[in-house]
């Protein structure tokens, strides 16, 4: 898939005082079965939306871009329409302290920006954004900084995840520049290795 | 100095390295469903990409499907259009499917080993976290997103950087009633739901050595639930004896080379581990959750825990809103916990040795009044399996519903699900909020506990059917 490039981002922030949301929260299996990247914002955080105080639901965080999110965000099942929901959403940028593999390895493929903070940092952060909710904060992915008004951090990212992201680079036309390699490996794998096809099954006792 | 199980398999699978870059890794085996493959597929036909490989693709259908009534078009005209966008994806893309209806559908993990196309020392993925159940053959497997699923069909290969390693080392003898469930859940409420996070983990010690092969896929299968990159077992006697009779099995000489070199998938003995975790096996009791992730679970002779002993101000939060949502109240037995529905199947637990040990317990009782419970074979063949040797009799004599083969009750994507309130003792593999469908409340347990648990209707084990706890 290609991407947009992420270089910089500013917009205001919404706090998720939670931890441990897996991505059945972040969206349930009920709304996975469209067969599109697209209109899964219906189904983000589906559980909570109808409670009038949950934070998505609050006027003052409407238009909010950057999701301030708790420890353990994303953990559990695969599903890669958690990130689309949050980006259909709006959402462009994720700030955590502890992510779920997969989650993290999805919104790099899929052009989400997971920035990694110490748990202290989500603390400020949660106070800022819940004192001034209209305060832009910027994440410039290309110095890892997180600046806001009297605010200022510095964020992790893996040196790969973030070079792709900048250059908006499309995953699989970058592993097919070796296809070459792929081709020598293909031919000294052993021949005793397993073939789907043809097909063969037990007999039908 | 020598390697770990996970460093050996690693390093025979890459296929390019270079300095600053992640390793790129060739894939053995992908397994497909109807879920997450749609966006990939669509991806190809975008940039005009084939499959590159085929012939060590496999699709089936899962998620969706309904447990009963298959001979009729799934209801949900959503979930049909997702199980036909895969049929006519795996048409166009000449790939081998297994549909609903068909001898060798069910569970994308449970199909796997017993066609033999699990074998130790592949690399195995799925657009599914619970991929994991393949390192109990010795494989590196793990679940990946769709745009990683679309890599893998235009490539067959994925970038990865290589996780760290992880021991975790179970010994000693269960005790009776105690299974591979009862291990798992331990191991996750011990370390939590993000103590693997960045470990490829190795279970290992004379407890794992003594599981049979399902018991091993019960654990590996897990492995996600305490955030690890994927879980092993080095492959021995037990593994080779399931997979020489299987359909995809090596023949004659590619057996021989093929078990040549499965016997040097062993951690050498001066390889070191990055970390490492203990667990006395004759320590564990059968053990259940309370909360909305599975590290959030007791012995089932303990009480519901007070928040107030967890030492994180986040896990305090996360057990007070856990304990609201499944309407609990501290101090509470477990064993004092009524439930509405049993769930006996999934990915952990709906192989044959699961139904046999679920049969054994219900054998000459009937399920409480007050309690539903489904019974769903992993795959249709286990299915047949299980109505070979009667159990299905034996099921459906105590007032459970034998069902057709899928994930049923586990995700609440298909018609099987918990009604708001409603509360199951499931030996499914999440009890997150809703997960087994909105508002629904999960105790994870094992296939033992479940059928006590039917029985009595409130959470159980075989012991206190008996009288002899």
């Amino acid at each position: 898939m290609i991407m947009d490039a992420f270089t910089t981002h500013t917009g205001t922030a919404l706090p998720l005082r939670r931890s441990n949301v897996d991505t059945d929260q972040i969206i349930p299996a009920v709304y996975l079965k469209r067969v599109t990247k697209t209109g899964f914002e219906d189904g983000l955080f589906a559980a909570w939306r109808n409670d009038p105080n949950f934070v998505l639901n609050l006027p003052r965080y409407t238009g909010a871009t950057i999701l301030i999110a708790g420890p353990d965000f994303g953990t559990g099942s695969s599903r890669e329409h958690a990130v689309w929901a949050l980006q259909n959403y709006g959402f462009r940028v994720v700030i955590g302290s502890r992510f779920g593999d997969i989650f993290r390895s999805n919104s790099g493929k899929a052009g989400l920006l997971i920035a990694v903070v110490h748990q202290k940092i989500i603390e400020e952060l949660w106070d800022l954004v819940e004192e001034h909710p209209a305060a832009p904060i910027t994440v410039d992915l290309v110095e890892r900084q997180i600046t806001a008004e009297g605010f200022h951090t510095e964020f992790e990212i893996d040196d790969y995840t973030r070079w792709r992201l900048i250059e908006g680079l499309d995953d699989i036309g970058l592993t097919l520049r070796h296809v070459d390699h792929i081709d020598a490996f293909e031919r000294n794998r052993a021949a005793y290795k397993p073939k789907t096809l043809p097909a063969k099954v037990a007999s039908s006792s | 100095m020598g390697k770990t199980l996970s460093e050996k398999v690693w390093d025979d699978h890459v296929v390019r390295t270079a300095e600053g870059e992640p390793d790129l890794l060739f894939i053995d085996l992908h397994l497909i469903h109807e879920v997450t493959s749609p966006q990939a597929f669509d991806g190809l036909r975008q940039a005009g990409r084939q499959v590159r490989r085929p012939d060590l693709t496999l699709a089936t259908e899962d998620h969706n499907t309904p447990t009963l009534n298959i001979d009729r078009p799934i209801a949900d005209p959503v979930s049909r259009t997702q199980v036909e966008t895969l049929r006519n994806n795996a048409r166009e893309f000449g790939i081998r499917i297994h549909s609903l209806g068909d001898l060798d559908q069910g569970i994308v993990h449970i199909i796997g080993p017993q066609l033999g196309l699990t074998q130790p020392g592949l690399t195995v993925v799925c657009g599914d976290s619970h991929t994991s159940t393949h390192g109990a053959f010795g494989a590196i497997a793990f679940g990946i997103g769709t745009s990683e699923v679309e890599h893998v069909l235009a490539t067959q290969t994925l970038p990865q950087a290589m996780p760290k390693t992880m021991a975790v080392n179970v010994n000693g003898e269960l005790p009776v009633g105690v299974t591979a469930k009862d291990i798992v859940l331990a191991l996750i409420a011990k370390v939590g739901t993000g103590g693997g996070q960045g470990y490829i983990v190795e279970y290992r010690g004379s407890t794992i050595e003594a599981l049979s092969i399902e018991g091993r896929m019960t654990i590996c299968n897990m492995s996600i639930e305490w955030g690890a990159k994927a879980g092993m077992i080095a492959p021995d006697e037990t593994t080779f004896a399931y997979i020489k009779s299987r359909p995809h099995a090596p023949e004659g000489a590619d057996w021989d080379a093929a078990l040549a070199y499965w016997r040097t998938l062993r951690t050498d003995p001066d390889a070191t581990f990055d970390a490492e975790v203990d667990l006395d096996a004759a320590q564990l009791t059968p053990f259940v959750t309370w909360g909305t992730n599975p590290g959030q679970g007791v012995p089932l002779g303990a009480e519901v825990p007070d928040p107030e002993i967890f030492a994180e101000e986040s896990d305090r939060t996360a057990a007070t809103k856990a304990l609201e949502y499944m309407a609990l109240k501290p101090g509470q037995k477990m064993r004092d916990i009524h439930v509405d529905t049993v769930f006996l199947g999934s990915c952990t637990n709906g192989r044959i040795e699961d139904l046999r040990a679920a049969a054994g317990v219900i054998r000459g009782h009937h399920v409480a009044e007050s309690v539903r419970m489904l019974v769903v074979p992993g795959s249709a063949r286990v299915r047949l399996q299980a109505e070979s040797e009667g159990l299905d009799v034996i099921f459906k004599d105590a007032g459970a519903e034998w069902r057709a083969a899928g994930c049923s009750m586990c995700l609440g994507m298909n018609p099987d699900q918990l009604s708001p309130g409603e509360r199951a003792a499931s030996t499914s593999n999440r009890n997150f909020e809703g997960r087994q469908g909105k508002g629904g409340r999960t105790h994870l347990v094992s296939p033992l506990v479940a059928a006590a648990t039917a029985v009595t209707g409130t959470l159980s084990s075989p012991a206190d059917l008996s009288g002899t706890r």
